[in-house]
């Protein structure tokens, strides 16, 4: 934490940056929330523990923080591969920000460019390795898993924290936002809710670092991460393909191999 | 007492599959009637979302047919199609739809008999499987009120 | 002075059967994966007492996430619209929180308004509320700050408060809830004296919301203040939905070739496109923008023109946001600021 604060001070004082985009306290002793420092003696309030999770990269793409000047953001693995991917996307330059790594315990990292940062994500395992929800989904019969997904999708009254959480679903116009035509149902129903989170995770797949912010940020806590780290997983097992894990990945969905699998097509 | 009779939608591209399909009449190959044909120039221009239109408007099966591999009149087109499939298929299996409920097939414009077969088991196999339930069931409650949360 | 009963704490699982003997829907916090959401309930069983507050609120019941308003199907010509009574559902609202009654006053001062919302007013008429007064509050409630309390029973039509004891006491505050009593009068017992201030606990108020509304006017250009205070919120619409009081609704039309249905949804000013014009000018193009939008709304405009604050402090939005925007404290400096 104190190290944190220093470099934070030390890049804001030398005016290396605008704005340091970091954790603070938050609402109660369980929660953490956003701070953006602009003057080096506020980088008191930048904390770093356990209730950090929320994924900062997220901001990077939103105008209003990208007026302020070149950032640095505090950046926990999940982050760090928001940002490779990011920059495989071209939303990104080398340069652009700053990244003030944390690594997964909680320690300070150098991280210079971002081949340091391919180098450190690389020892990071990814969540969907170990997940034991997703097995429990897939040991599961085909209707008994329509049945749990129409259970939790007949909830979700279509806020959009999921998508506004992604730092991935940076899209000044979303698909669902478009009426000419209107590809999927936008109202708040089972079946709208349902074509809107495959959409979402169809747009997403071989994008996705699975963070988990979209299920964080779920307010009735509908794990989306599930689907998202679903197709993360068959991203790899199909095309040996990770996102996040470079900053000059190709896209999985504009890429092939002529002899890519198909078991299914007659 | 009528058998139930699927409905069927095809997106077919437009140099192999929907040749292929011209070639199934021309050459008076009689085949099931269920389906109903949209050409798209290429498979890579299927968006998984088409598929999900096809659904909400009724269809009780899809079927996805272009070029082989390798054959593709846009050289790549299909080979991101299949890849786009690979993992949409995947997707809604996970969410429990019924995957046979689509079917994939490379279908070239010599292969006549071959769309044919294809559209004939297509439609045998989602006649047992019956009427789309899932999808159906929620397209009729898509205007109910939603006064709980 | 309001009529007063005393019920039982084993009489309130019987009280429930005969509301729904009575041929009601009861609607009741209920636990649902790790959230109290309200929803339909059989038996006191079903009902979580305990959770301060719900993650959504009742307005539901009286506007609908998602309703139809209208189907029509296209003729040669024409339009032909298909016009049929709508029947509201005779619901009872089940362990509703002071703050939540206060609020159908508020949504119902804007779908009484210019246009008498046919579907709002039907389900409210349909509707009868039992409150419950709370027995604790957590940092997020701020009732008392907008003139509301947690044993206030304005919006219930019986209101219900935990005794030492166990047992219940209940205020008739309406008609509908004399209603409700009639179908169960052997349940309920007279009340002696009882001192309801004592029960209830201790929430001073947080800041003054006179004084809050009555800076806000001249607030409107400090772009500086709703920028700084909007820079964590992600845009999304979790406070509008969470909210008992935000009215704000879309269109949707589902419709083919042979004609479709007319969709009445929730909507949010906190997405980005929510003010986008056709022409592509967006006058609330920025998230401060739109912050200050939901502030002003509810803390000036509305006042202004219908006579409510549009908020009761029941803190679900601080509770439920993902960004830990913290309404409460946002609106504490605003009262603060120069």
């Amino acid at each position: 934490m104190e190290e944190l604060r220093a470099k934070a001070k030390e890049l804001l004082a030398a005016g290396t940056v605008k704005v340091v985009v970091g954790y603070g306290e938050g609402s109660d002793k369980y929660r953490a929330r956003a701070v953006f420092v602009r003057k080096a003696e506020q980088a008191d309030k930048l904390i770093c523990d356990a209730r950090c999770q929320q994924n900062l990269a997220v901001y990077l793409t939103r105008s209003e923080v990208k007026a302020m000047g070149k950032p640095a953001v505090v950046a926990r693995p999940p982050a760090m591969r928001t940002l490779l991917q990011l920059a495989a996307e071209r939303q990104l330059a080398p340069g652009d920000v700053v990244v003030l790594g944390i690594s997964a315990d909680g320690k300070l990292l150098d991280l210079p460019d971002f081949k340091a940062i391919e180098s450190y994500v690389a020892t990071v395992p990814m969540d969907w390795e170990s997940n034991p929800e997703l097995a429990r989904l897939e040991a599961m019969s085909s209707e008994e898993r329509w049945a749990y997904w129409k259970e939790q999708f007949s909830h979700c009254i279509k806020c959009y924290a999921c998508r506004s959480s992604c730092p991935l679903c940076y899209c000044s116009r979303c698909t669902v936002e478009c009426n000419q035509p209107q590809w999927i149902f936008a109202a708040p129903h089972t079946l709208g809710n349902l074509e809107w989170h495959v959409m979402r995770a169809m747009h997403l797949a071989g994008r996705c670092i699975d963070c988990g912010s979209c299920s964080d940020a779920c307010p009735v806590g509908i794990p989306l991460n599930l689907l998202t780290q679903m197709l993360a997983r068959e991203v790899k097992s199909d095309f040996d393909q990770v996102a996040g894990l470079s900053a000059d990945s190709e896209y999985a969905l504009s890429s092939f191999k002529p002899d890519d699998k198909e078991d299914f097509i007659r | 007492m009528s058998e139930f009779e699927p409905k069927i939608t095809a997106f077919v591209c437009n140099w192999c599959t929907y040749a292929g399909a011209d070639l199934t009449g021309t050459s008076r190959i009689k085949y099931a009637t269920n389906v109903r044909a949209i050409r798209l120039p290429c498979t890579g221009r299927i968006d998984f979302m088409l598929v999900l239109k096809a659904f909400a408007q009724g269809a009780d099966g899809v079927i996805i047919s272009g070029c082989h591999p390798g054959d593709c009149h846009y050289t790549a087109g299909n080979y991101h199609a299949r890849r786009r499939w690979v993992l949409f298929r995947s997707l809604l299996g996970f969410v429990g739809v019924d995957t046979r409920r689509i079917k994939f097939a490379w279908v070239s414009a010599a292969e006549g008999a071959k769309w044919a077969d294809l559209v004939n088991e297509t439609v045998a196999e989602i006649r047992q499987l019956g009427p789309f339930k899932q999808y159906q069931e929620l397209l009729a409650l898509r205007h109910q009120p939603i006064e709980v949360a | 002075m309001m009529e007063t009963r005393i019920l039982k704490k084993q009489a309130l699982g019987t009280l429930l059967e005969r509301i729904r003997g009575g041929g009601f829907r009861v609607l009741a916090p209920s636990k649902n994966d790790g959230h109290v959401v309200f929803k339909e309930v059989a038996t006191l069983a079903d009902v979580d007492c305990e959770a301060i507050q719900t993650t959504l609120s009742p307005k539901a019941a009286v506007f609908p996430r998602c309703e139809e308003l209208v189907n029509y199907t296209f003729t040669a010509k024409n339009v032909r619209i298909e016009d049929h009574e709508f029947q509201a559902t005779p619901t009872v609202l089940f362990g509703v929180r002071p703050c939540d009654a206060r609020s159908l006053a508020i949504l119902n001062s804007v779908f009484a308004w210019d246009v008498k919302d046919v579907f709002f007013q039907k389900r409210l008429e349909a509707t009868t509320v039992i409150g419950m007064s709370c027995t604790k509050a957590d940092d997020y409630c701020f009732c008392t700050s907008v003139g509301g309390s947690p044993g206030d029973t304005s919006g219930s039509d019986l209101s219900l408060t935990l005794l030492g004891c166990g047992d219940y006491l209940a205020e008739i505050v309406t008609e509908k809830g004399r209603r409700i009593v009639s179908l169960a009068e052997d349940l309920f017992g007279p009340a002696g004296k009882v001192n309801k201030e004592e029960l209830l606990p201790k929430i001073p108020a947080k800041f003054d919301v006179k004084e809050l509304t009555g800076k806000l006017p001249d607030m409107f250009t400090r772009n500086e203040i709703w920028a700084e205070q909007a820079m964590r919120c992600i845009g999304c619409s979790t406070c509008a939905f969470v909210c008992p009081c935000c009215a704000c609704f879309d269109i949707q039309d589902e419709a083919s070739r042979q004609g479709g249905t007319r969709l009445r949804c929730w909507d949010s000013c906190g997405h980005g496109q929510f003010t986008l014009h056709a022409s592509g000018h967006n006058p609330r193009h920025s998230q401060g923008d739109r912050w200050r939008q939901r502030i002003m709304h509810k803390f000036s405009y509305f006042p202004d023109r219908l006579g409510y604050i549009a908020c009761v402090g029941c803190g679900r939005c601080s509770r439920s946001c993902p960004a830990d925007m913290n309404l409460l404290e946002h609106l504490e400096s605003l009262v603060e600021a120069k």
